[in-house]
């Protein structure tokens, strides 16, 4: 097969670049730990979330110095983000969140809108993502994944003071 | 002089053709109507009355439009070129089958367009589980994907009684690719036919209680990725096999286009990873090897850019043109049957960079879900690939009625294709740009309680449903066209198939040894996804019950 000299020019660096390329995302995936949301970090029985730790206590938890894990369950249309006493979720700026979500019905989405916190929540599984709040404000937090007729409602908030 | 109608197809093959060409431009008509009042919703300009559904009109807009419009396109292109190519006329087996493809396809697409508007199926095109619909909606695409099969199995009988009688010669072009462009689909729509037969119709029938939700999503995207190749290969033959006698030159290299035709296939289908690398299941290192494997897919794109070019190079040369862009100007601008094919070529660049930033680990994290998305397919397959089809119409119903294409309808094609594009710049501009904001997709008109992000996202959702309206008159002036095809004076109109301007004998006989390519391509298969599908069925995962959200 005849191949003339200037595709194998455009080819082989075509091929070095996908090669470069290919090597940044997977040092940062690997190395630095920029990871997808990922794994069985823990399954979980999609009917009987509300029952199983730590889940059964919804909400904001201090877990360190300036460092919280939020749990949260997300339903249609709407996401469970603290005990009725105190449903909203507040953290100083300069926080760190562990976000650990689940859904007790379809799958919904995670995302918050200006940062790269995005993922999908999957019954059966647990997600988690964290995000450092470096500024103040009223954080959206919105559902990303078709989930059903009021689906453009489901969101919450997250208020970094 | 009075002519009479010279057909350059078998009346016969001709009707079969026609079908589904008809069959997929009423479905873009209806999907348009669907994609039109879908962008000036979310714009805010206008509610829906009469109790439809925003998620109903998207899951027509997304199954009418990604699946009815291209698949029926797609097969009625390739039957007129094996007719054309491999034989002069269809076998008579093979035209059987077509109809049989046709027959199954239809009645089971009526039933799930039928579940859709009686809102028993508002699931959008994906149907995710455990959402649940009406059974009829699953056992109706289960029809679909069989009748595709029956058609693709008669594009292989085709081509292997063209290969029994023509021994030792090397097979046209066009039937190779053909061949490559169905065995890609059958490959694929195996994972959807698993998922819709064995998990999704015991399932909604309530056979089985719970389903996998993981699995079902893995089967899915197994079958969604390749889905968008099996868009693109259809593209490529126009690019590759007519656009050079279109424009007065010759295939650049015929033994590089098969073997680009078969990197794509081997690198397609075990890629599906890339649509969920937000999703939890997963382990990261499978994940990152199946972003590796799509990113092979860079090689034989290369290489198609590559070989279009000097297509148009080497013919500009020949036509005496001068100096490194000189064969810009010897191009036939003004034949819709280059321009909408090549405005098609132009999208993809900007399109294809963007599908990098998609299938990339980490940056897909800002753009997941996010409109970002639905404005990079819109390039693609709704500007790619729907004008290189427009620019194909224009020549392939005037082949089969015996007609000719008129300076009018040729001037409307260039109008159409314009204000096509003009549409979609500013949808999908829009659209990607308000994706980086974080708007998300598939998300009805909402300000999320007048959230100040939300609020600034409202100008983008105005401009994406001007560009929808334009669009909406471009697709009502690609229907008129149609019609007046359908209305030409009578002719002969040539099946413009471009030769190659290396000799034949330069093309290796490997390409053809299709035992090979599909072990490859099962082992690939095998190798991608055996662990993480045994990790989805191990002993602790849970099943999921079924709802009806909507
Ligand atoms: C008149 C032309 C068109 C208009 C105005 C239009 C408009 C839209 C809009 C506004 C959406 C996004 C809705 C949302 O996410 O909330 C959408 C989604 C979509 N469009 Fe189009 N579109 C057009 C043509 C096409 C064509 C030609 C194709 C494919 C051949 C196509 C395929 C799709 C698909 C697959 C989706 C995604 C559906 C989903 O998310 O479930 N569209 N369209
Ligand atoms: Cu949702
Ligand atoms: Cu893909």
């Amino acid at each position: 097969m005849h191949i003339h000299r200037l595709e194998k020019v455009w080819l082989a660096i075509g091929i070095a670049m996908l090669f470069v390329f290919l090597g940044v995302i997977g040092i940062s995936a690997f190395a630095l730990g920029t990871q997808p949301p990922s794994e069985h970090h823990h399954m979980i029985d999609p009917t009987k979330v509300k029952e199983i730790a730590p889940f059964d206590q919804p909400g904001i938890h201090q877990v360190g110095r300036k460092e919280y894990e939020a749990v949260i369950i997300s339903f249609a249309f709407g996401y469970t983000t603290g005990p009725k006493e105190q449903p909203v979720m507040k953290v100083p700026a300069g926080s760190t969140v562990h976000f650990t979500v689940t859904s007790t019905d379809v799958v919904h989405g995670f995302e918050i809108p200006g940062t790269n916190v995005n993922m999908m929540l999957v019954p059966g599984e647990v997600s988690q993502v964290t995000h450092t709040f470096k500024e103040k404000g009223e954080y959206l937090i919105l559902c990303n994944e078709y989930c059903g007729i009021a689906h453009e409602a489901m969101m919450t908030k997250i208020i970094v003071e | 002089m009075k002519q009479g109608f010279i057909r350059q197809l078998d009346p016969k093959d001709g009707a079969l053709v026609m079908a589904h060409i008809l069959f997929a431009f009423f479905a873009l008509l209806l999907g348009g109507i669907a994609g039109m009042l879908q962008s000036v919703v979310r714009g805010g300009m206008y509610t829906l009355p009469g109790g439809i559904g925003y998620y109903q009109l998207l899951t027509a807009h997304g199954i009418l439009m990604a699946i009815v419009f291209t698949t029926y396109f797609i097969i009625g292109f390739l039957y007129s070129g094996i007719a054309r190519t491999m034989g002069g006329a269809l076998l008579p087996m093979t035209r059987r089958l077509g109809w049989a493809g046709f027959a199954l396809m239809t009645g089971g697409g009526l039933v799930v367009l039928a579940m859709i508007l009686l809102d028993k199926a508002s699931v959008l095109y994906t149907f995710y589980a455990p959402m649940k619909a009406a059974p009829q909606f699953y056992f109706g695409l289960a029809f679909v994907v069989i009748g595709s099969w029956l058609s693709g199995f008669g594009i292989f009988y085709q081509y292997r009684d063209w290969r029994k009688t023509h021994r030792g010669k090397l097979s046209p072009l066009f039937g190779f690719m053909a061949v490559v462009t169905m065995l890609l689909w059958q490959i694929a729509t195996i994972g959807v036919a698993i998922e819709v037969i064995v998990q999704l119709i015991p399932w909604s029938v309530g056979w089985t209680e719970t389903v996998n939700v993981m699995l079902s999503r893995t089967l899915f995207w197994y079958f969604g990725h390749p889905l968008v190749y099996f868009w693109l290969l259809p593209t490529y033959i126009c690019w590759y096999v007519i656009i050079p006698e279109i424009i007065g030159g010759k295939i650049y290299s015929d033994a590089l286009a098969r073997l680009s035709f078969i990197l794509l296939l081997l690198f397609s289908i075990p890629v599906g990873f890339h649509h969920q690398l937000m999703e939890p299941g997963v382990s990261p290192l499978w994940k990152y090897i199946q972003v590796v494997l799509t990113f092979m897919v860079v090689i034989p794109s290369l290489m198609t850019a590559f070989s279009l070019f000097a297509t148009f190079e080497q013919n500009g040369r020949l036509k005496g043109a001068k100096g490194l862009f000189g064969w810009l100007k010897v191009l036939p601008w003004k034949d819709v049957r280059f321009f909408a094919p090549f405005m098609g070529m132009l999208a993809f660049i900007p399109a294809g960079a963007g599908g990098i930033v998609n299938a990339s680990n980490q940056m897909n994290a800002v753009v997941h879900n996010t409109l970002w998305v639905t404005g990079h397919f819109h390039l693609t397959v709704a500007t790619s690939v729907a004008l290189t089809f427009f620019g194909i119409t224009y020549w392939l119903i005037p082949v089969i009625t015996g007609r000719v294409l008129t300076k009018r309808v040729n001037k409307l094609g260039i109008i159409q294709t314009v204000l096509w594009l003009v549409g979609m710049l500013f949808m999908s501009g829009s659209m990607h740009t308000v994706g980086l904001l974080g708007s998300p997709r598939r998300t009805a008109y909402t300000t999320y309680q007048d959230h100040t992000d939300a609020i600034l996202w409202m100008p983008y959702h105005v401009a994406m449903a001007i560009g929808g309206i334009i669009l909406f008159v471009a697709l009502v002036l690609m229907i008129i066209n149609v019609v007046a095809l359908l209305r030409a004076p009578k002719g002969e109109t040539l099946y413009p198939l471009g030769k190659s301007s290396a000799p034949e004998e330069a093309t290796p006989r490997f390409l053809e040894r299709w035992g090979v390519w599909i072990s490859l391509v099962v082992l690939l298969i095998l190798f991608a996804y055996t662990i993480p599908v045994m990790d989805m069925l191990g002993p602790d995962t849970y099943g999921a019950p079924g709802y009806k959200t909507w």
